[in-house]
């Protein structure tokens, strides 16, 4: 039997779901709608009907505001619509989708002795009556995504739930030992491979040799483990590059044999080299997450990972996935470190771009900003893990491919940090159970999106269960403190194929494919090895502990199994039952794909000034760039966040008198009974990569430290984290663009002694479409490298905010203000292009930081905001209204590269140089201030007043309340 | 008396429980961290105990309603040892998505007695806040009379809220003004000044002040007893200086106002 409950609002009670359909039609320019919701359960079992009414009224709706209607599925009282509606639609999770509320209730049913076999949920809507496109558009655009979820217009006409068919084993063969070149592409083009020629004649040859053809579950593994996304090819790869080198961009050219190994990694072995036994790196660039050192018993990691692809598809699964993925790097990290907290960056196209103005495939941006946030929310919220730092950019190239950069910071115990699957250790899956989600989402992710990559690609969009995740951390910290597993790794992109492969690498593996638990009956082999379903990972447990783990898992209902040993083979070996489907050696799998040389070219755009700047006043001006995306507030954003949780909240993402000023960074106590804490920022400007790469990435490196320092975090013990997003780097220029940037991610680690712990690439970043004339179109999005930082204060009450905190008190600007306006908010909000991309004084800089670190651990700085996006006067504005006071600066005090810039006021109000300051002192304090800065270009140059105005020489006299009223109204969308 | 014991119910998707045991622990109790299913084993292991503390978190991942499951199978297995607890003086509190259970479960508000069934209705709940999300921000608090243990002594806090389903809510008219009269209403949002001004606070004051919308205010209510608290403000969030969100501009002070909910539970037993 097939039992509907719909829940509905009591009367009094406000529909809010309703209210927000109804606020988005009209967004989309259908008018007048009323709506009625509701949503509901399908509950398929042998139950009579007091059974279904009596779990209705005790477990699924709360009396006190909701009152249900109960029924078989079909039956009229259900599709009963209310006065305005007519026209009834029903959503609900596509066959297969995590649908956690269902599993939960299901497990609840158990606990109530009811039969039940099966549950789905499902929102049910009455539309007023509407024409057949606009129905459409509703369906499509706001009540549902068809990446996931189902639409049935009127009332549910099915009278069973599918749950799954018995599979029958069927070994399948591919014949690629007789195709052409030609052939081959096509087999990895529609195989979604997703290799290259070169990879596809390699194994072509390979089973040439062994005389026979591939089962598809061994050219499954294969595609994933060779994947741009598993295997980091490309960055990792032979690069012949030539264009231009150093700061200054002379040309001239280099060979990589490795080029991540000869830049990135090269800079931090070099200062750990130079460290010696002050060395403070513990892993890096080996495990899933980078490890260094924090007190005598702990060490922490921090990890950030992408999620772009699934994100433009399906936005709240995309981003739910990625938070969920990226903290399973942390535990899987050593022997499994402890989530502290979460980092969030995102890169959208303006909200509001017109919905008439999409290339097809595309949901609109507000849309993807929403699910986004959305995603991150209800994942990281109810791991009870604090979201603490982010950021967000907006630029119309991330209209069909956005970014989704999720972090994790963990704490780990020193004598935790190192993991060793040994010869013979069981190989044991625990934790949420394999499904058909997330196939090809390893390879997908290294493909570029197009229009037709929904329909594609849809198996590669996940919904998460955060509290699936939450059970596995808990057990596996308890089981890692009791020593039950050798070494753990998660199930992320390429799912089992990838944990057992890279774990079982040096020794070999043996897995027995039908003993892997599935959601439901019918999963092939080839899809539960490459399956990415969400909230697992893979242990490898000695055979002695393996009764203890079990009991422990159990104790807490997380299932665990063993599938497997890592046998002293050095092969991979697979069975479904009897049968032996996929038999490969290690070596082959991680060692045999080609080296391809790929081609890189990077010249700088030449210089060209920026033209006069419009007759503006630079008050109004001032206000455009407060109220400009990317530096407006985004509190709107944070407060969905729990930022609080786990009780070590120091520095919160907003700050003040009114709790809303913007913080530069996050500081928090990993540990309650001590003082010691981390600091958490970011760093990234994708505008200045328009210029010169080079200047972008040691400006993202110089803004992510300078943040931390801000705050008080220590300049000698910051390490640093790279994410690159780019586009096709097959393109020589694209991939130019890129090594330039890594380029001066060495130069300016090296130089600062700041170490690059971990990083990723996610490349291919690019959407094509065909427009209605059949006309192809390729939007590739800007060189977006994200550098995240994690900073180290030995104690927390050493702290500053960046809010000005009483009138009277003297500022000072640490650093020189050039004539840096390239790129800068300025020339953005001016419609202005041209002029110097901000570069970095290595020495100057490094002289300034620590001489900073100093002061305010000296307790000399009342208040200290760096000087980013918009420049001096941003950061001044920024700093009076989040402390209710007002501020006089004096432009002439300003510290320059050349006195006469302090007679041009774009300079001296918005320039962007690096390495800046802006910094609070009581008079008292005033000498001693100085003489810490000694050394360092640094000047006072204004004072705290007690008006609510910002004044700045003759050029900008504004009330601070309207600045911060401008600097609030573009991103609050309630 | 030796040291009170604290027992911090854990189930699927807690996760305020290690902070929470930390501000026992902080004021003098001795806190630990049990999972649901070694209760549910074993539910005379409640007898060890003084306290007992249901955490924030999403218990079951808040699905169908915050805190329901959980509610249930509290309701189902456990109401008479509960029961039993309550009767033998010892104190309950529940925080956050504790409130929401322990509400939910009919361990806090008694069921309405004129509707006798098996399935009475519990005269008021806790449900989606007026903003529809999930929000994390400080709150000004007052305390309503002198009926709640854990709130003994106190007039104001300033602590943060959480949460997407705080919004009290009561059966009906009559419910409110019912619970108001036995003064279980016992700790409400408030401006800023609320208390200086005298004000009676009847009126809702707006949102933000009042985060989610709660009806009379109310974020925390207590049974007959005074012996049984539920609130939705975080306590153990703000139990350090450094974490008062204005100790960078010199406020708060050695410790933090919710120090006093946990140092009050163990005193009672003192």
């Amino acid at each position: 039997m097939l039992w509907e409950i719909d829940i509905h609002a009591r009367e009094g009670i406000p529909d809010r779901v309703a209210a927000a359909i109804v606020t988005e039609a009209n967004d989309l320019g259908i008018t007048n709608l009323k709506v009625s919701t509701a949503h509901g359960y399908l509950i398929q079992g042998r139950i009579e009907r007091a059974q279904v009414d009596r779990l209705a009224n005790e477990l699924l709706a709360d009396q006190v505001v909701q009152r249900t209607v109960v029924a078989p599925v079909g039956d009229a009282v259900l599709n009963q619509a209310p006065p305005h509606g007519s026209c009834l639609v029903h959503v609900l999770p596509k066959p297969g989708v995590m649908d956690p509320v269902a599993q939960s209730a299901l497990a609840a049913l158990a606990d109530l002795d009811l039969p039940v076999d099966e549950v789905r949920t499902f929102h049910k809507f009455w539309l007023s009556p509407l024409p057949a496109d606009q129905l459409q558009v509703i369906t499509g655009k706001i009540l549902a995504n068809d990446a996931i979820e189902q639409v049935i217009v009127g009332p549910l006409d099915f009278d069973h739930l599918e749950i799954g068919a018995p599979y029958r084993l069927e070994l399948q063969h591919v014949a690629i030992r007789q195709l052409d070149d030609a052939a081959l592409m096509r087999l990895s083009r529609e195989g979604q491979l997703y290799l290259q020629l070169a990879e596809m004649q390699t194994i072509q040859a390979f089973y040439n040799q062994l005389g026979r053809e591939p089962t598809d579950v061994e050219l499954e593994t294969l595609a994933q483990t060779w994947s741009e996304h598993c295997s980091h090819k490309t960055l990792a790869g032979r690069i012949d590059y030539r264009g231009a080198i150093g700061p200054q961009g002379e040309s001239g050219q280099r060979q990589f044999d490795n080029m991540l190994k000869e830049t990135i990694f090269a800079a931090t072995t070099e200062i750990r080299a130079r460290l010696a036994d002050q060395d403070w790196c513990v892993s890096v660039f080996e495990d899933n997450a980078g490890i260094v050192r924090f007190d005598n018993e702990n060490n922490v990691v921090f990890k950030v990972e992408t999620h772009n692809h699934p994100s433009a598809l399906e936005p709240y699964g995309g981003a739910n996935t990625g938070i969920g993925g990226v903290i399973r790097d942390p535990l899987g990290t050593g022997l499994g470190a402890k989530p502290v907290c979460n980092t969030d960056v995102f890169c959208f196209a303006p909200p509001e771009t017109p919905a008439d103005q999409l290339p097809p495939g595309v949901l609109h941006p507000r849309r993807v900003l929403k699910g986004v946030v959305a995603g991150v929310r209800d994942y990281g919220n109810r791991m009870g893990i604090p979201t603490v730092n982010g950021a967000i950019y907006f630029d119309r190239r991330y209209l069909g491919n956005p970014l989704v950069y999720c972090g994790n910071v963990g704490i780990l115990p020193r004598d935790k940090s190192h993991k060793q699957p040994l010869p013979d250790d069981w190989i044991v899956v625990i934790g949420g159970r394999t499904g058909r989600d997330g196939i090809h989402g390893a390879t997908f992710s290294s493909a570029e999106l197009t229009d037709q990559s929904e329909t594609l690609s849809g198996g590669a969009v996940q919904i998460g269960n955060a509290i699936t995740e939450k059970m596995v951390v808990d057990i596996v910290l308890a089981a890692r403190d009791q020593g039950l597993y050798n070494a753990i790794t998660d199930c992320g992109a390429g799912g089992l194929s990838s944990a057992v492969g890279e774990m079982g690498e040096r020794i070999g593996a043996e897995v027995q494919l039908d003993q892997v638990p599935t959601k439901y009956d019918g999963l092939s082999y080839t899809e539960i090895w490459i399956s990415e379903a969400q909230e697992r990972m893979v242990l490898a447990v000695p055979a002695g502990r393996w009764d203890a783990l079990a009991a422990l898992c159990a104790s807490e209902n997380v299932e665990a199994t063993v599938i497997g040993k890592f046998s002293p083979t050095g092969r991979l070996q697979l069975k479904y039952h009897d049968q032996q489907v996929a038999d490969l050696p290690m070596d082959f799998l991680h060692d045999g794909r080609p080296k391809v040389v790929r081609q890189a070219t990077y010249t700088p755009r030449p210089p060209a000034p920026l033209p006069p700047p419009p007759r503006q006043r630079p008050d109004d001006t001032l206000r455009d760039i407060l109220g400009s995306l990317n530096v407006a507030s985004k509190e709107w954003v944070i407060r969905q966040y729990d930022h609080e949780v786990q009780g070590g909240s120091v520095m919160k993402p907003l700050v003040g008198i009114d709790n809303d000023g913007p913080s530069d960074a996050a500081v928090v106590r990993p540990r309650l009974d001590s003082r010691q804490g981390l600091v958490i920022a970011c760093g990234m400007n994708p505008h200045y990569g328009d210029l010169d790469t080079y200047h972008m990435a040691a400006s993202a490196i110089d803004e992510a430290v300078r943040n931390c320092v801000a705050v008080g975090a220590d300049p000698a013990r910051i390490a640093i984290l790279d994410n690159f997003c780019w586009g096709d780097c097959e393109q020589p220029e694209t991939l130019g663009s890129l090594v330039r940037a890594a380029m001066a991610c060495y130069d300016l680690a090296v130089g600062w002694d700041t170490p690059f712990i971990s990083g990723k690439d996610s490349l291919n970043n690019e959407f094509t479409f065909e427009d209605e004339s059949g006309q192809r179109h390729t939007i590739s999005i800007p060189p977006s490298l994200l550098i995240s930082a994690l900073g180290q204060i030995r104690d927390v009450a050493r702290c500053v905010s960046m809010d000005f905190k009483a009138p009277g008190n003297l500022l000072y600007q640490v650093g020189i203000t050039k004539d840096e306006l390239g790129g800068s908010h300025f020339a953005l909000v001016s419609g202005l292009d041209g002029g110097s991309v901000p570069q970095v004084d290595l020495a100057q800089a490094r002289r300034s930081f620590a001489a900073m670190h100093r002061a305010i651990d000296s307790g000399l700085v009342r208040a200290c905001h760096d000087l980013s996006e918009g420049g001096l006067a941003v950061a001044a504005a920024e700093m009076a209204f989040a402390g209710g006071y007002g501020a006089t600066i004096q432009p002439a005090q300003i510290p320059c590269s050349t006195p006469h810039l302090a007679g041009r006021p774009e300079v001296i109000l918005f320039s962007e140089s690096n390495s800046r300051f802006l910094c609070e002192v009581e008079t008292a304090k005033a000498a001693a201030f100085e003489d810490m800065l000694t050394g360092v270009a640094c000047a006072q140059v204004g004072q705290v007043t007690d008006r609510s105005r910002l004044t700045i020489g003759d050029w900008i006299d504004a009330d601070t309340r309207q600045l911060k009223q401008a600097w609030q109204r573009p991103l609050s969308f309630d | 008396m030796p040291t009170p014991r604290v027992l911090i119910l854990r189930a699927p998707g807690t996760n305020c429980d290690v902070e929470t045991a930390y501000a026992f622990e902080q004021a003098g109790g001795q806190a630990q961290r049990v999972h649901i299913n070694r209760v549910l084993e074993q539910p005379g292991i409640l007898s060890d105990y003084q306290i007992l503390c249901v955490p924030g978190g999403f218990s079951y991942g808040d699905d169908i309603a915050a805190g329901r499951i959980l509610a249930n199978q509290i309701r189902h297995h456990l109401a008479d040892c509960l029961g039993q607890f309550r009767a033998d003086g010892k104190l309950i509190l529940g925080i956050c998505n504790g409130f929401q259970v322990l509400i939910k479960a009919g361990v806090l508000l008694d069921a309405i007695p004129d509707r006798p069934s098996e399935n009475p209705t519990p005269p008021a709940t806790l449900t989606w806040n007026d903003s529809g999300k999930f929000e994390d921000r400080w709150v000004h608090l007052k305390v309503e009379g002198d009926k709640s243990v854990f709130l003994s002594g106190i007039r104001r806090m300033y602590l943060p809220v959480a949460h997407a389903e705080g919004k009290f809510v009561a059966r009906d008219a009559q419910q409110l003004t019912t619970l108001e009269q036995a003064s279980q209403l016992v700790l409400r949002y408030c401006d800023k000044d609320a208390q200086e001004k005298g004000d009676q606070q009847n009126n809702e004051v707006p949102y933000p002040l009042n985060p989610n919308g709660s009806q009379k205010n109310v974020a925390g209510v207590c049974d007959t007893t005074g012996r049984v608290l539920g609130l939705m403000p975080h306590p153990e969030r703000h139990i350090d200086p450094t974490q008062h969100p204005h100790w960078t501009r010199g406020a708060g002070g050695p410790s933090g106002d919710g120090l006093t909910i946990f140092l009050n539970a163990v005193a009672y037993f003192r």
